[in-house]
Formats: C-alpha cells, sequence, structure tokens
C-alpha cells in the first residue's frame, strides 16, 4: 500500500516537473520570438547554414582552380569579391570556405560540451572528493590565459584544422563542465530525484534521465555564446598558421594569405573578415537572446 | 587583509603545480622521440644517447616530471632548440613588451569601455545609447587580428599616421593597443550600463534624486562607484583573454613579445621556449587574478575579507 502510494505521488512529482518543463518551454518560445536581436541572429545563423549547403550550388568558380592570368583583380561583376595572389575567386573560396569555419565552429563546441556535461554531472551529483578533484583540474585549465591553452596543444599534435578544433574543444570544457556542476546540485536536492531515488532508480538513470533534461537551459545558452568564441579562435589559430593550411578556404587561413597583400589587394583580407564578423556577431546576437529568454532573472 | 592575501597565495599553489603538470604532460604527447628532436635531425645515436641521459628522458615520468618542477623553482626553464639560448632569458627581454602592450590594452578596455557604458546609461534607449551599443556589439564581434589589419590598412598605409609595424616608440604602440583594447571595451561598455541602469533603479538613488542633489553629482558620486564594483572583476576577467589576445596581435603588427615567442616557436618546434613561454603566460595571469581578486575586496567593502 505504501509502496503504491509512493509510486503515485512520484509519479505525480514527475508529472508536474514535465508540465513545468512544457510551460518554460512554450515561454521561451514567445520570449525568443518577441526578442528583435535573437531573430536577427537565428536569421544570420540560418543564412550561413544555407550558404554552407548551397555552396557548389551558389559558387560561381571552383573555389581550388588556379588561374594565373586573372592573380589579384580587383572586385568586378566577374568576381564579386576580387580573385586572390592565385586568381582564385574570393567569393567561390569564402562560400566553400563557410563549410570549414563553421563546421569547426560546432565540432570542436561539440566536443567541448560532450565532455564538459560528462564533468559537472559527475562532480555536480556525486560531490565530495569527486567534486574536489573535478573542480580543482577546471581550476587548472582556467588558469590558461585565452587561447594559450590551445596554442599548447596545437604545439604538441601538430598544425591542422582537426587539431584545431580538439584544441579549442578542449578550451571550453571547464566554462560548460562549470555551468553543469552549479545547475546539477540545485536539481539534485528537488523532491522528485529524492522520490525517484527511492523507488530503485539507479545513478544513471538519474543524471541522465531526470537531472540533465533539467538543466538544458544553461548549456544551450552556454553553447550558442561558445560557438561565437569558437569560431574566432579557431579562425584566429588559422590566422597564424597553426590550423588550415593552404590551398583550404578556411577563412582565418584566407585572411592569413591576404595580409601578405594588404597593401596592393587589401580585399582579400577585408571580405573573409566581413563574413567571419557578421558571422560571430549572429550568434552573440542569439545567445543574448537566448539567455534572456531562459534566464527566469532577465524577466521583468 | 594581509591574512587574506595569504590565504590566497596559499589556494594559488596547487593551480600553479596543476599549470606545471599539464604544460608538461602536454609536452610529452610531442610525437616521436624528445631526445632525437632535442638533438635535432643528423646528431649520432651516441648524441642522442647523450642527450637522453643528461636531460634523464631515460627515467620514469613521475621522476621527469619532479626535475622539471625543481628546475623551476631553480629558474631554469631548459634551453631553445635554435640557439640554445636559455629559454628564462629569452622570455625576461619578451614580456616586458608584451606586459607594455597588455597595460596600454587594458588601459583602453576600462576608460573606453567605461564612458561608452556611462553615454549608454545616462540617457537609456536613447539614440546616443543604441548607437554606443551597436558599435559595442560590433566590437565583441570582429575578430582582433582582422581589426587589426583594418586599423593598419587605414591608418598606416592610407592616411600613413601612425607605423606600420614595430615596437620602437608610443606611435607603435597606438594601434596594437587599441586592436588589443577593442573588444574588451565593448564587454566592459556592456557591462557598466547593465550594472549603472541597475544601481539607478536603487532606493537610495531616489532619495538623493528627492534631497535635490545634481544630476551629475548622483551618476558620478553615488551611482558609478557602486557600479564599478562587479565591473572590477569583468576586466579582471578580460585580462586572461587580452594575454591570449597578445599572440594574435604580436602577430599581426610584427611585435617581438612573448604571445609572437610562442607562435614562432611552434612553427619551428623549439619545444622547451613553447612551454616555457605558456607557463610564464599563465603564472602572470594568475597572479593578475589574484590583484584583482584583492581588489574587488578593497573595493567591496561588504565583502568579508576572510
Amino acid at each position: 500500500m505504501t509502496v503504491n502510494t509512493s509510486i503515485v505521488e512520484t509519479a505525480d512529482l514527475m508529472l508536474a516537473r514535465r508540465q513545468v518543463r512544457r510551460e518554460k518551454r512554450k515561454s521561451f518560445y514567445s520570449s525568443i520570438g518577441q526578442n528583435k536581436a535573437a531573430v536577427v541572429g537565428g536569421i544570420i545563423i540560418l543564412l550561413y547554414i544555407s550558404m554552407t549547403l548551397l555552396a557548389p550550388v551558389l559558387a560561381p568558380y571552383d573555389p581550388y582552380t588556379i588561374n594565373l592570368q586573372e592573380k589579384l583583380q580587383s572586385p568586378s561583376f566577374a568576381h564579386w569579391m576580387g580573385t586572390d595572389d592565385k586568381g582564385r575567386d574570393i567569393l567561390s573560396r569564402i562560400l566553400y570556405g563557410s563549410r570549414l569555419s563553421l563546421g569547426v565552429g560546432f565540432s570542436s563546441v561539440f566536443f567541448g560540451a560532450f565532455f564538459g556535461i560528462l564533468l559537472g554531472l559527475i562532480a555536480g551529483y556525486y560531490g565530495k572528493w569527486v567534486d574536489t578533484i573535478i573542480s580543482r583540474s577546471l581550476d587548472v585549465m582556467l588558469a590558461f590565459p585565452g587561447i594559450l591553452l590551445a596554442l599548447a596543444i596545437i604545439s604538441a599534435l601538430g598544425p591542422s584544422l582537426i587539431n584545431v578544433t580538439i584544441a579549442v574543444g578542449v578550451f571550453s570544457i571547464p566554462l560548460f563542465a562549470r555551468i553543469v556542476r552549479g545547475s546539477t546540485m540545485e536539481v539534485k536536492q528537488l523532491e522528485y530525484i529524492d522520490a525517484i531515488r527511492t523507488l530503485g532508480a539507479n545513478d544513471f538513470i538519474i543524471i541522465f534521465r531526470h537531472i540533465f533534461p533539467n538543466i538544458l537551459s544553461p548549456i544551450i545558452v552556454q553553447g550558442s555564446m561558445r560557438l561565437a568564441t569558437a569560431i574566432l579562435s579557431a579562425a584566429g589559430l588559422s590566422f597564424l598558421g597553426l590550423g588550415a593550411q593552404p590551398p583550404s578556404p578556411e577563412w582565418g587561413a584566407m585572411l592569413s594569405s591576404g595580409r601578405d597583400f594588404i597593401f596592393s589587394a587589401p580585399y582579400m583580407a577585408i571580405f573573409p573578415g566581413i563574413m567571419i564578423s557578421i558571422l560571430v556577431l549572429g550568434f552573440n546576437l542569439f545567445g543574448d537572446g537566448l539567455r534572456d529568454a531562459l534566464d527566469p532573472r532577465m524577466k521583468k | 587583509m594581509i591574512f587574506f592575501i595569504l590565504k590566497r597565495l596559499m589556494q594559488i599553489v596547487p593551480v600553479i603545480l596543476g599549470v606545471t603538470l599539464v604544460v608538461f604532460l602536454i609536452m610529452q604527447m610531442v610525437p616521436g622521440d624528445s631526445a632525437v628532436i632535442l638533438a635535432g635531425e643528423g646528431a649520432s645515436k651516441e648524441t642522442v644517447e647523450e642527450l637522453r641521459e643528461d636531460l634523464g628522458l631515460n627515467k620514469p615520468l613521475h621522476e621527469q616530471y619532479f626535475s622539471y618542477i625543481g628546475n623551476i623553482f631553480q629558474g631554469d626553464l631548459g634551453h631553445s632548440l635554435k640557439n640554445n639560448q636559455p629559454v628564462l632569458e629569452e622570455i625576461m627581454i619578451r614580456l616586458p613588451i608584451t606586459m607594455e602592450l597588455a597595460f596600454f590594452s587594458i588601459l583602453i578596455t576600462v576608460v573606453l569601455g567605461l564612458i561608452a557604458g556611462i553615454i549608454s546609461a545616462v540617457k537609456p534607449y536613447s539614440f546616443s545609447d543604441i548607437g554606443v551599443m551597436l558599435v559595442a556589439l560590433l566590437g565583441i564581434s570582429l575578430p582582433s587580428f582582422w581589426l587589426g589589419l583594418l586599423l593598419m590598412y587605414i591608418f598606416s598605409i592610407k592616411l600613413q599616421w601612425l607605423p606600420v609595424a614595430g615596437w620602437d616608440s608610443m606611435a607603435h604602440i597606438v594601434l596594437p593597443a587599441i586592436t588589443l583594447g577593442a573588444g574588451g571595451a565593448a564587454i566592459v561598455a556592456r557591462m557598466t550600463r547593465s550594472s549603472m541602469l541597475e544601481v539607478v533603479g536603487q532606493d537610495y538613488i531616489r532619495t538623493a534624486r528627492a534631497k535635490g542633489l545634481k544630476e551629475h553629482v548622483i551618476i558620478y558620486k553615488h551611482a558609478l562607484r557602486n557600479a564599478l564594483i562587479p565591473v572590477i572583476t569583468v576586466v579582471g576577467l578580460q585580462f586572461g583573454g587580452l594575454l591570449g589576445g597578445t599572440v594574435l596581435v604580436e602577430s599581426v603588427f610584427a611585435i617581438n613579445g612573448l604571445g609572437r615567442m610562442i607562435v614562432d616557436s611552434i612553427r619551428t618546434r623549439d619545444i622547451p621556449m613553447v612551454q616555457g613561454g605558456v607557463l610564464v603566460a599563465s603564472l602572470v595571469f594568475v597572479f593578475v587574478n589574484l590583484l584583482v581578486d584583492t581588489l574587488y575586496r578593497v573595493f567591496n567593502k561588504r565583502i568579508d575579507l576572510n
């Protein structure tokens, strides 16, 4: 009888929790729809994603074909963004390069989020010495200023776009882990988690089925903000010659080769820079809007 | 206060040890035999073995780590593979340049950020507010290395007002400092604005207004002083990004600082130089954080120092 009652109570608690989630989601969609900055950011991101998908259709020329007779041409009707020092069409290279720049951004954030979430969940749920070890390790990772940890990793692994993805991903891990740890600690104290535990659910089920879905909001906000930083960092590393290698049309690498022609053909550096800036602006706008819509403290 | 500083110093010891461990382990990941890399191409088998013995590379990993730590405490960061110069010597030449760049950049971050933030907050939702915040949003989104190239193109190549590259005079500092400080300034401006708006809504500001105090006294004496507390934290956090950012900006403007040294050493696979550079930059960052933390507590007397 008591067992039945507790099952019913737990089911009630879980249903109530689910209801709260559903209502939060509804209010989230409406507030993000009303946030002009988030809408503009979202449109920019969608345009860039379409660009990556439609690059072969939209690109007027092959991004890799060298045509020295047409090298260093200023923007014209034939070449909207001009041509580079090898006579390649800059617009076509930018369109194809979007795949690399966005791809590195998304993959590195996914990498950082995956390990960060896992560490944060474990530290927040188990607490005690497990938390101490994980938290102190995260402190150490955060003690490296800016992209220096990424630089150290690349110096060991060697310059390449994949290694840049790993390096940028690694330095995102502590940021995700910290947020997830804090949220996990809050949620695990809630009544319904106790109820589920009483019914015999194991830690794995509690962590991944009952805690994780309830801490998604801060993870999503962090993810969106990190994408902006990850794209900037990856482009920066390629600019230094430590990421994508020629003839890759990655935007940071294009900027790097454009630097040598800043006196004679500044457009070689200007266009890739504009593309990176608008994309980062899009993620920043979207991230700001997401945070406002998901953070209850921001609601008036 | 002294107790607080001592306590924080004790707390950063494990972080510093952790940083040395990470740097040590990352360098262990370098593919290939370290002794062969250190000896250089074409070195004889005997030379490689001699070097392995000398550097203790045949010892177990933990012993190697302990001797690495011991050397660091004695100020020995190894020798460059390129010119066999002591790493610390090279770093001591480069570090002041990077610190000078960082100092002027943080100056721009604070001054520009505060002015922009106050302009925005004084008349919220006005044209000046929206304008300043749009520029700030752009400032956050522009890649520093691109902004640097753009400024160089406009002010050095087209207008010829400032030198293109190098680090000889104050004129050389202007563009790199703006390039590096702009992103931080944008963040400080946003933070100052939101912090000021929050403070302006408080009761004591309403009381100050009711007392008939002049608006500028209210803004600068009452609102700004309290709004500055969270801004100090943001400036402190900016320093890390800024120190990392020197890597890019020094490369754009050909400045022979620590950041450029690290990048050049990665290209030439001069591992001890990379190791030493990253370690020193991280240590500087840890100590600056301690300084910011202390300042924060000095400004915010509400926080119990112990």
